[in-house]
């Protein structure tokens, strides 16, 4: 009997275990095989070793991309977090304005990551744009800047634009995860006489954990392999000011033609996103999968 | 593999007007002959052949229109058309190229690129198969790598100017620099009185290239560059490299260009636009850049507050102020994987640079790079730049092909990263001409 169910079971699996070795595992694989050789993508390629793996670890360039990386995962988490929490449990109560505003809150949700890109190249266009016209408009000529294309202004636009176009995909997370909090909570709550700010820290908030901690794993691991506003609106530039690790490999591989390099580095940003992952699963006990509703 | 080295000498475009004359005279018979043997054997030819371009506004619709002309007249073959944005085709054509399925025909620049796509056996051989005795002898450089010819053009001469805004000038009492010290008095005049000197689109890095690679020539002549295509060691740090990189600083630092430069993207016209606009006075560019704004603010042009002058002469300098950089032309090649070679040679026989294209192109202030046009030229609606373009491409004593795209694909590449940097003043001039010279190949 257990024989023919762990037939059937190993059947079922087969298409999700086939789907991850070709898509996923397979890929990984030709990346590290073609890491070791030296191509252009057009002539023969030779085989070169460690060497690429050398260069990653030498070049100041991906060194520059890895702290930007690193520091657009940190920012995106605080920048997103707390705003796409605050706005996705406001707009999971049932009043009818509430759900009004979620609906146009959902939309940038529905574009096309190239269209925001474009769109918000034309807004913050320095000598065009919309929003430097308003600035103006409104008497503040000295806020007018080159946001996105001053380097030291840059990487800090883009920021927020990705804010803008995932907090919208955050708060409806939150959303779901807060009207999934049993209201008897918070009519206890009540009865015990605690205020609003009560009820958030000691309610809200812990009923919130796994919602937090798998918002906070797509944040970190999206950060991680974010590719197409940036390229779309800045390139990676200007300079280096916008470069990130998903950019400096598409960059390394593909306009500069070497092949193997750019492999090294989708390695690493493929074993990074597999460790960031791993980690975050231990450390926040999201794979024990506790119930926080004991004693219901 | 120092075949290069010829190459770039080859690169010359010189048209005497005896030349001219002569091969007017007689290219005309010769043209008649040609066209006549292959139209009787290209009704036979049959198939479907895909091309792909970049040309945008009402070049666009020219291609477009010659390409339906051409399936008409010729029902066994049908052409499709494909048009992309510039920096994003030529990654496309690259990973095609690597992948094994590009298109039959593809739109190209010649020189170091086209020649890495040949040398990996990626393109077709047309040597005979084509003629080319009506076009302009000197443009079929790019194309010619070891007496083969690997492409014919298929639209105009771009050599790059100066454009210019006259009414400003006028306004400020300012006429065309004739010299670099001309350029940067202009610039801080201009720049008193809050107008946009000089339009840049520096989001992608070759309309910076451009002032490197014309201040080097005109510092130290075309041999400078020469030495760089042909792989000479160290041949970056020559010193006429690193005095033009550091007047480019120096124009940067007098505030030439608009603020935010590096996010105006040419593909989109940012740049054009601060000139149509009157924001900017002036724009380095190619001449092709005089359809992009008939296609977008033709008052502009009508009215005549559009001018041109050539780049600026160095005081002593060694380079000839004659002297160009730009595109020779745009070209169509044949990809070897392609399944439909006879009909893409029919093609590249019957369509391109037709009577009709030529007629259309003259119409937009282009200069087709065809013999014997003189007259149409001087009748044409746009006379005066056209009369322009075709005698600055004569009287050029030298015309040097882009270097992102006379270099090979990684050295083409590095040299506009660190254009970009240049610019940005991340980088020294010293360290600029240093890390380029990390990109020669000895070879």
């Amino acid at each position: 009997m257990s024989q023919r169910f762990g037939w059937m079971l190993a059947l079922m699996l087969v298409p999700a275990v086939g789907f991850f070795f070709i898509f996923a595992l397979g890929p990984m694989v030709a990346a590290g095989y073609i890491s070791v050789l030296k191509w252009d993508g057009l002539t023969p390629a030779t085989y070169v070793g460690l060497a690429n793996w050398r260069e990653l670890f030498s070049d100041s360039v991906t060194g520059h991309a890895i702290i930007l990386t690193i520091e657009m995962m940190v920012i995106s988490w605080l920048i997103q977090t707390p705003i796409s929490m605050l706005l996705g449990i406001f707009i999971a109560g049932h009043q009818r304005y509430r759900e009004v505003l979620s609906v146009f809150y959902f939309l940038p949700l529905l574009f096309s990551t190239v269209a925001i890109g474009l769109t918000w190249d034309y807004l913050l266009n320095p000598n065009f744009g919309l929003l430097n016209a308003l600035l103006d408009k409104a008497g503040l000529p000295g806020l007018a800047k080159n946001w996105l294309g001053d380097p030291s202004l840059a990487f800090t636009t883009m920021m927020f634009l990705l804010a803008w176009q995932y907090i919208p995909f955050h708060s409806l997370l939150y959303q779901a995860g807060t009207r999934q909090i049993p209201t008897v909570f918070y009519d206890a709550a009540r009865v015990d006489g605690a205020g609003r700010l009560s009820q958030f820290f000691q309610i809200t908030l812990p009923q919130l954990r796994y919602t937090i901690v798998t918002s906070t794993i797509l944040i970190l691991t999206g950060s991680l392999t974010t590719f197409d506003l940036i390229f779309v609106t800045t390139g990676g530039g200007p300079g280096y000011a916008t470069r990130i690790l998903p950019l400096q490999m598409y960059i390394t591989a593909f306009p500069d033609t070497h092949f193997g390099y750019g492999s090294a580095l989708a390695v690493l940003l493929a074993l990074s996103g597999v460790g960031l992952s791993i980690f975050l699963l231990k450390v926040t006990g999201f794979s024990r999968m506790e119930s926080q509703m004991e004693g219901m | 593999m120092s075949k290069r080295g010829t190459l770039s000498r080859r690169d010359v475009l010189k048209i005497g007007g005896g030349t001219a004359a002569a091969m007017a005279a007689g290219g005309g018979f010769l043209r008649r002959a040609a066209a006549q043997g292959t139209t009787s054997s290209s009704s036979s030819v049959s198939g479907n052949i895909t091309i792909w371009d970049i040309s945008t506004g009402d070049a666009q619709t020219i291609v477009k229109n010659v390409v339906s002309k051409f399936n008409d007249s010729h029902p066994k073959i049908k052409a499709t058309v494909e048009f992309f944005q510039n920096d994003p085709y030529k990654q496309k054509l690259q990973v095609a190229m690597g992948a094994g399925n590009p298109p039959d025909l593809f739109f190209g620049w010649g020189g170091g690129i086209l020649k890495s796509y040949v040398d990996a056996g990626k393109v077709y051989d047309i040597t005979g198969k084509v003629d080319i005795t009506r076009f302009i002898p000197s443009v079929m450089g790019p194309v010619t790598f070891g007496g083969k010819v690997y492409g014919i053009p298929i639209n105009n001469v771009q050599p790059e100017v100066f454009e210019y805004n006259t009414e400003i000038f006028k306004d400020h009492n300012l006429t065309p620099p004739a010299t670099w010290d001309d350029l940067m008095n202009a610039v801080s005049v201009l720049k008193k009185n809050n107008i946009i000197p000089i339009a840049l689109a520096g989001q992608n890095k070759w309309p910076g290239m451009m002032y490197n690679e014309f201040l080097t020539d005109r510092i130290g002549g075309p041999s400078v560059f020469n030495d760089i295509v042909a792989n000479k060691p160290n041949s970056w740090s020559n010193p006429a490299v690193i005095k033009a990189s550091t007047m480019v600083q120096q124009l940067v630092d007098a505030g030439a260009f608009e603020p935010g430069f590096s996010a105006v993207n040419a593909d989109l016209n940012q740049s054009s636009a601060l000139l149509w606009s009157g924001k900017a006075a002036m724009q380095l560019m190619g001449v092709w850049d005089y359809g992009t704004i008939l296609s977008n603010e033709p008052s502009f042009i009508t009215s005549g507050k559009y001018g041109t002058f050539p780049f600026p002469k160095v005081v002593g300098g060694e380079g000839d102020p004659s002297n160009l950089y730009g595109n020779l032309s745009n070209f169509y090649s044949i990809s070897n994987a392609s399944k439909a070679k006879d009909a893409a040679l029919v093609f590249l026989q019957d369509a391109v640079l037709n009577d009709y294209a030529i007629d259309q192109y003259i119409a937009l202030g282009e200069v087709p790079p065809v013999i014997g046009i003189d007259a149409k030229l001087k009748a044409a609606q746009h006379s005066d730049f056209l009369l322009m373009v075709y005698n600055i491409t004569k009287q050029a004593k030298n015309f040097q092909l882009s270097w992102d795209q006379d270099l090979p694909p990684a050295a083409a590449q590095a040299v506009l990263t660190n254009v970009d940097q240049l610019f940005l003043k991340q980088i020294t001039p010293q360290q600029f001409s240093a890390n380029l010279d990390k990109t020669i190949t000895a070879s």
